[in-house]
């Protein structure tokens, strides 16, 4: 595990992340939609994002590319190897240095070919290789010359993924790359990452496939409600709960359907209306009225991380 | 996708039914379906898993009646699906953001399916917030619940649920599967379920399509 000694190559540290909402007719109202959230990838390794929907996941990579809509407030700090990332050194990085494999397919120009969208900046990309990565992911031999309309859901993500290993950056943030493949082809993708991987390359993977993620990556990060509550190594997830350390990363194992298929009571707090202290507290059988005043704050425990005050 | 697929031997009163169905986009181009026969009766369920690319969600199309099939036919109960009013085969979507129209607010978008039923709304997690909302301002997962309520709230008889919980987190998944599946119970619906996931179609359905060979449902 080298990846540990080396300095991260995306630090997040304390970001914060807001809209500004009109409220009524003159009225303005701010969501908080990342709180206080830390992270680090470093070079060689996948880092899985896992957690509930609308936990801001997305918002993060947007962040980290700098393509956050203009009514966002932004505090707390990104750097790229050691360096600051502002604004003009996002432009600068982004779709090179560092790329993104966008959530929706809505990403894509429809009236561009997906062959030379998946060139992107290294256009024009040799014809046969980008035709033997099409082929590594099943796609049919004429997908370059298809626009995004003829293709299915899943043909579509598979052309996304391969964006990434054309662009040949440094650091690939892949916002749930996999739904609507098979899990062949789910895997075929993973595999592409964990190469890139191995050659150096930083990987983000964000997913709701954790049984994949299980299986792929070198640590999960796990999110809820705008922040990380625990970062685990993956080994620690096959184990399952008595390895996990966060109440909300137990009750994920839990409802897979191949577990238990038991949906934890209650739901995430709407970023409008957050609890004061610990953001997981209304939902915890262990809560007591220290979790209900004070925020936990990340802690180190048994080589992960987490944002709990009971947990041992 | 071209093999006969049928729920039982002859279909009964109450069930959803494509026979001998063929489709493709337009003239010149191939088969997606072709003579494929599948029935789903009432009080089922039945999941389909095949690879990406092979035409489920052009089924799910066909079935919900968003396209005709250019051979063959789909009958409800012995009956063509009716043109007017809200459909009873209901099609929940693989992306919700494509299923909403972007500028409304989320309360008409729901309106659409019917009166709002609160207890629905309460167990599918649905914040009263998010009803003066638009689209855009909430993530795929919400928008999904929105997308199920409408879909339930129309007393379909049919749901047809194309990878419904894909973008969903696990535990989100197992609480809107649990909506669906009381509901569907209480009454007596009948459902089809499209994913890849065979751990979630193990769960969930009576009988899988999909695993039993390569391309074929």
């Amino acid at each position: 595990m080298a990846y540990i000694q080396n300095s991260p190559v995306l630090e997040v540290r304390n970001l914060s992340v807001s809209f500004q909402m009109n409220d009524g007719l003159y009225g303005q109202k701010m969501l908080q939609v990342i709180s206080e959230l830390n992270m680090k990838v470093h070079a060689g390794e996948i880092l899985a994002i896992a957690g509930s929907s609308g936990s801001g996941k997305s918002v993060l990579a947007s962040a980290v590319l700098g393509i956050l809509p203009e009514n966002a407030v932004v505090s707390g700090e990104l750097r790229y190897n050691g360096q600051v990332l502002t604004h003009d050194l996002q432009k600068q990085l982004r779709g090179s240095e560092i790329a993104l494999v966008p959530q929706s397919i809505e990403f894509l120009d429809p009236l561009m070919s997906v062959g030379v969208q998946a060139d992107g900046h290294r256009k024009p990309y040799p014809a046969r290789k980008r035709r033997e990565l099409f082929k590594r992911l099943e796609l049919p031999e004429d997908t370059g010359k298809r626009y995004p309309f003829q293709l299915s859901g899943g043909m579509v993500r598979r052309v996304l993924v391969s964006t990434a290993m054309i662009a040949d950056a440094r650091l690939v943030i892949a916002d749930e790359p996999t739904p609507g493949m098979s899990v062949e082809q789910a895997v075929e993708a993973l595999k592409i990452f964990r190469e890139m991987a191995e050659e150096g390359k930083s990987i983000v993977l964000i997913t709701h496939d954790i049984d994949l993620a299980f299986a792929f990556a070198d640590r999960i990060a796990v999110f809820y409600a705008g922040t990380v509550v625990e970062t685990a190594s993956a080994q620690d997830f096959q184990a399952g709960p008595c390895a996990l350390r966060h109440p909300y990363s137990k009750a994920l194992w839990r409802a897979l359907p191949q577990n238990d298929f038991e949906p934890a009571e209650g739901f995430q707090p709407y970023a409008g209306n957050l609890p004061k202290g610990c953001l997981f507290a209304p939902r915890c059988s262990r809560r007591t009225p220290k979790c209900e005043q004070e925020t936990p704050s990340l802690r180190t425990l048994r080589n992960g991380e987490v944002r709990c005050f009971h947990a041992e | 996708m071209s093999q006969i697929v049928s729920e039982g031997t002859k279909p009964a009163a109450q069930c959803l039914e494509a026979r001998k169905i063929s489709f493709r986009y337009g003239k010149r181009e191939p088969w997606i379906i072709q003579n494929v026969d599948f029935c789903v009766r009432q009080g089922t369920c039945v999941g389909l898993s095949a690879p990406s690319g092979t035409g489920k969600s052009t089924l799910a199309m066909l079935l919900a009646g968003y396209l005709a099939p250019e051979e063959g036919e789909i009958l409800l109960n012995g009956m063509p699906l009716p043109k007017k009013g809200i459909c009873p085969v209901q099609l929940i979507y693989q992306h919700p953001e494509q299923a909403v129209n972007p500028r409304w607010r989320l309360r008409k978008v729901l309106e659409e399916g019917g009166r709002l039923q609160e207890t629905l709304l309460t167990s599918l997690g649905i914040e009263r917030a998010w009803l003066e909302r638009y689209p855009r301002e909430l993530s795929g997962g919400e928008l999904q619940r929105f997308c199920v309520a409408r879909a339930l709230m129309s007393n379909a008889a049919f749901l047809i649920c194309d990878e419904i919980s894909t973008m969903l987190d696990v535990i989100t998944q197992a609480q809107i599967w649990r909506v669906v599946c009381s509901e569907a119970e209480k009454r007596n619906m009948g459902i089809v379920v499209i994913t890849h996931n065979h751990q979630l179609a193990r769960r969930l359905c009576s009988r899988v399509y999909g695993e039993l060979s390569g391309l074929h449902f």
